[in-house]
């Protein structure tokens, strides 16, 4: 409990978003890599094809998202089941592990696109070159690749740690609002609005608010003075 | 040939006249009585020549848009008390104010025999989930909380409980089975088209063991002059309206 301007704001659907936030980052960085440097040496026709996939969380909106999560994450469905096999416990609906999943879907393009963006803009030839001096893939990876996308990284980072704290539909959708393990930040201002409790409201969301400017400019100053491509 | 010209004729002009004197009214409705204010709003449309367009929504998101001008003409709210601030806030028609229908709780399960032994399913608690709305937006679950209290069930169940934001929420997580059993509006399970019409089991809470889920509405100050309106509220009061709501599982008294 926190008191701003005599209004106790809790903090604990804070900490959680945060927290949901920056393991979905965290994951995304790490499945989105390879995904990202595969689609950007893709030359087929495919590549369409995955880039509009990847894309689809921007344009479908969130509860169509969330919707779907809600069947497809049922305990007796496929995918729990297959979790399962690998000795997981337990539901994905109303819980945290579930919220982060359907955050890494939610905010894929958010992470695969600027990266993909970094890795296309790498010449061709200094991979040659590296190649040409016996560097494996992974050497040629961490040496040549990964210090000349650095700013792509930052960006996806960013993008993907913001678009999730802003996540209303699909968290709605499957979390089923458990203070410290679903309930987030967007829903928590949204029961304040129900609720009528609009100071509450008023703080939470101006604090999102400036969150969001200040993750935007981060965003745009990196792109003006490194001349990353967002998007 | 002329006679079939004369007949068209008069006819567009049965329709323009009838357009004339036919006037809309725009009425916010809160979302868990969706289905059935369209099915009064469509016998309603056939016997006076108004129309009817309505907006769903959560409560507390309807009577913010009110508040900040939204173009309603009335307001059905899932409760009395944002109708009644609606009007404290100067914003409806004070004696426009009346309780439209009543709310009536359910305990629905497609795995357990809630239907016989209500209280011993939620006393074993074998279950991984109970979905509620949520007690502090959702005069549903608020209700539903207080009744597993009263019976000395809530804190047996209280780890168990998931809240969906509003009923049509709590809803969803039973019909896609995330829940196994949980309190839901009569409203959902007596519909024909209900995806758990006819499935799984459900027990009517007695009415006596809680307060009565009223749900309130109101004209709106913009909705003041507007015939369409005056009509509808006129109608939802009447036995054939009132039959309605009644099979879509609301009391009214």
């Amino acid at each position: 409990m926190l008191e701003i301007f005599g209004t106790e704001i809790n903090l604990g659907p804070i900490w959680l978003t945060l927290e949901v936030a920056a393991i979905t980052t965290l994951v995304l960085l790490v499945v989105g890599t390879p995904l990202a440097w595969w689609m950007a040496q893709m030359r087929s026709s495919n590549k369409v094809f995955l880039e509009a996939l990847v894309a689809l969380p921007l344009v479908l909106p969130p509860t169509v998202l969330g919707f779907y999560l809600l069947i497809i994450f049922n305990p007796t469905g496929p995918v729990t089941e297959f979790l399962r096999f690998f000795g997981f416990e337990g539901q994905l609906t109303f819980s945290k592990t579930g919220l982060v999943i359907g955050s890494v879907i939610y905010s894929l393009p958010f992470a695969v696109q600027p990266l993909m963006h970094a890795f296309e803009a790498i010449p061709q030839r200094l991979l040659d070159a590296a190649a040409t001096l016996r560097a494996g893939v992974l050497d040629r990876f961490f040496s040549v690749v990964l210090p000349l996308s650095q700013r792509g990284f930052l960006v996806a980072a960013t993008l993907t740690f913001a678009h999730t704290v802003g996540e209303f539909g699909v968290v709605l959708m499957v979390g089923g609002n458990i203070p410290g393990e679903t309930r987030m930040v967007s829903i928590d201002i949204f029961d304040h609005v129900e609720s009528l409790e609009y100071d509450q409201a008023h703080i939470l969301s101006a604090m999102m608010l400036v969150f969001a400017l200040v993750v935007l400019m981060l965003v745009y100053g990196l792109n003006r003075r490194f001349g990353v491509k967002v998007g | 040939m002329k006679r079939l010209f004369g007949i068209l004729m008069f006819s567009t002009g049965l329709l323009v006249s009838s357009q004339v004197f036919a006037e809309t009214a725009n009425i916010a409705v809160a979302a868990n009585f969706t289905k059935t204010i369209e099915a009064v709003g469509k016998v309603f449309e056939k016997e006076t020549g108004h129309h009817v367009k309505f907006s769903f929504g959560p409560t507390g998101k309807l009577y913010a848009q009110i508040r900040n001008g939204a173009p309603f003409d009335a307001f059905f709210g899932a409760d009395e008390r944002r109708p009644k601030k609606t009007i404290e806030d100067g914003n409806g028609v004070a004696d426009s104010y009346f309780v439209y229908a009543q709310g009536q709780i359910v305990l629905y399960s497609a795995k357990f025999p809630v239907k016989d032994q209500p209280l011993d399913v939620l006393k074993a608690a074998e279950f991984n989930h109970l979905a509620v709305a949520n007690p502090k937006t959702a005069p549903y679950g608020e209700r539903a909380v207080s009744y597993l209290k009263s019976k000395g069930l809530y804190d047996g169940v209280k780890s168990k409980i998931v809240n969906g934001e509003s009923i049509a929420h709590a809803f969803q997580y039973v019909v896609t089975r995330n829940a196994e059993i949980g309190f839901v509006a009569m409203s959902q399970v007596v519909d024909p088209q209900s995806p758990v019409y006819g499935k799984g089991q459900y027990w009517v809470v007695p009415q006596t063991d809680y307060k009565p889920i009223n749900q309130g509405a109101l004209i709106t100050k913009r909705g003041k002059d507007n015939e369409a309106v005056k009509a509808f509220m006129k109608f939802i009061k009447t036995p054939k309206a009132i039959e309605i709501i009644k099979q879509f599982g609301y009391n009214v008294s």
